[in-house]
């Protein structure tokens, strides 16, 4: 204001003096703020990847770790630990590039194997305003998490020297081409990516957060895996309860806040999208709980506190993809329906086709996934996020009916990329090295069989 | 000597060791264990499973006392460990021939 006074009564001749300096100051005011907008969405990016990363372990680890048998208890959670320092070392290596490298529709290319190229410049084709090194280990930490739900499949009864053979290949073969097609540069599903030419962004899927690129795929090769390595000794006869839901509560809990920083996260800025994301993260896992817990009320008589836990879970993934697009009452909605679908999935289908999906990370992650990303199909507003240009339809309701077929084909691919990697990567592993435990190894308990140890050593101390 | 053995719902061990000693009983010991009688126990429900909870935690209490202390001891533990609902548990009694303080070697009921 006062530059703009001082502008006004200036002589003609060092207006052209002003005018420099006034573009200076501009120029400076402009740096300014976005330095200021710089610092504060990458201080809530690095919080959000530490949040991610408490989502694996403790989170993930004790929501499974107190599911199985006291003897299993260390072999579960070193199975979500061993992803938290081997998915890491094999991202800086290979797979950040594979995932978010410039690359074709389908898969990254290798320009940043060993992280070349990966500094501290922000790169504007992912976010603008953060350190590009931000971006990739954010994204990291969903790489580590994607895996360790997998687990839950094939608990009590895998190799650890497979789990990690098997893990390491998944990473590489679905994960990362599955990543890129939906939020890498050109990637085939990516919805920011419409227009860009060739098949970049040809089927644009709405996926804030990962309901396809995480849920559906772990989910997905859980159950594949569950099959192809067949039951537990003694399953169903013989009784596997949980040996501590308590342990199962507190990482469920930790998983809900953690949650935060997975979707919040998603928005890549501390934006009003974040907050947006945040409530709807909030508010779906809210009613998930209900849905399941009211469900369980009916069938059984009883809401146990297993079943809100896992209810409020099933809520989580299912807003997952809807998260950065729909509106809070939309997100009550989507977490009801995911609360009562996945608690059908877990207790009755289940049953009825009698695999022995341990910890239910199909019933919870592929069934809650699927159902999440074909509803955000539906309930996406480009009043909260205008994806597509302001003012354009974004979901179904909206009347983009197109939208819930192009969710459909984000969900066909993610469940057929599944189905095939996983499928080839255990038949390799279980030719070369075998993938589950003998049968004495597994009466003994991963704990001591694989690891040497015991989690309860109530002689000792 | 009589040995009574008790097997009690563990939420009733602090009503009956204060019974206990009001009856003027000394000595007990007690042991965490589990079982079931003719209720054969309970069923639970985890992710929609059921399962048959067949040995139920209970507690175990062993004391030993003088003849004409039986019946009074039983009395106590009966007193406050009866609710009237299966499971309530059972009292067993037995002879003792022998009772030695391993301190002073005292013999006998004095050993108690």
């Amino acid at each position: 204001m006062t530059a703009g006074m001082a502008l006004a009564q200036a002589p003609a001749s060092s207006q052209a003096d002003r005018i420099a300096a006034l573009e200076k100051t501009a120029g400076e005011n402009a740096a300014t703020i976005a330095k200021a907008q710089s610092a504060g969405d990458n201080a809530w990016m690095l919080t959000s990847a530490a949040l991610v990363l408490m989502m694996s372990g403790p989170g993930l680890a004790l929501f499974y770790g107190g599911l199985v048998r006291k003897k299993n208890i260390l072999g579960t959670m070193m199975q979500t630990f061993a992803m938290m320092a081997v998915i890491t070392v094999l991202w800086a290596f290979v797979t950040y590039s594979l995932a978010f490298g410039t690359g074709n529709a389908f898969i990254g290319g290798l320009h940043n194997v060993f992280l070349r190229g990966v500094g501290l410049a922000p790169d504007p084709a992912y976010a603008p305003t953060i350190p590009l090194q931000t971006y990739m280990v954010y994204q990291l930490m969903f790489a580590i998490i994607t895996p360790a739900l997998i687990t839950g499949a094939f608990a009590e009864r895998m190799k650890f020297s497979a789990m990690l053979v098997f893990m390491m290949l998944w990473a590489i073969l679905v994960y990362s081409p599955m990543a890129h097609m939906v939020w890498g540069v050109g990637g085939l599903l990516n919805a920011a990516a419409v227009g860009t030419g060739g098949l970049a962004g040809r089927f644009p899927c709405l996926d804030f957060a990962g309901g396809t690129v995480v849920h559906v795929t772990s989910g997905v090769s859980a159950l594949v895996t569950a099959l192809y390595l067949g039951k537990r000794l003694g399953f169903p006869q013989k009784a596997f309860m949980p040996h501590s839901v308590v342990l199962s509560f507190i990482g469920a809990c930790l998983l809900w806040v953690g949650w935060f920083g997975f979707n919040a996260g998603s928005a890549l800025a501390a934006s009003g999208l974040a907050t947006s994301a945040f409530v709807a993260t909030h508010f779906g896992a809210a009613a998930a709980a209900i849905g399941w817990s009211a469900a369980e009320w009916l069938r059984n008589g009883k809401p146990s506190a297993l079943g809100a836990i896992s209810g409020a879970v099933a809520g989580l993934v299912a807003i997952t993809p809807a998260s950065g697009f729909v509106t809070p009452m939309s997100a009550l909605w989507i977490g009801l329906l995911a609360g009562i679908f996945c608690f059908f999935m877990v207790v009755i289908v289940k049953n009825v086709f009698g695999y022995d999906d341990s910890l239910d990370a199909f019933g919870v992650h592929g069934a809650g996934g699927t159902l999440g990303a074909i509803l955000t199909g539906f309930f996406a507003t480009w009043v909260v996020n205008p994806i597509f240009g302001a003012g354009k339809a974004t979901g179904f309701f909206e009347g983009n009916h197109a939208q819930v077929f192009n969710q459909l084909m984000g969900v066909l691919i993610a469940w057929t990329i599944s189905i095939v990697g996983t499928l080839i990567i255990l038949f390799v592993v279980d030719k070369l090295i075998g993938l589950r435990v003998n049968e004495d190894d597994e009466r003994a308990g991963l704990d001591l069989s694989q690891h040497g140890e015991e989690g309860y050593d109530w002689e000792g101390g | 000597m009589q040995k009574i053995e008790a097997i009690i719902q563990p939420s009733k061990l602090d009503a009956v060791k204060d019974a206990l000693v009001e009856a003027g009983i000394s000595g007990i010991t007690i042991f965490e264990a589990r079982g079931h009688g003719r209720q054969k126990g309970h069923t639970e429900f985890y992710r929609g499973r059921e399962y048959a909870v067949d040995l139920l935690p209970k507690v175990k209490l062993e004391l030993v006392v003088s003849d004409e202390m039986k019946d009074k001891a039983i009395e106590a533990i009966i007193s406050v460990a009866r609710t009237g609902r299966i499971g309530d548990g059972k009292i067993f009694v037995s002879r003792i021939d022998e009772a030695i303080r391993i301190r002073n070697d005292e013999r006998g009921e004095i050993a108690l």
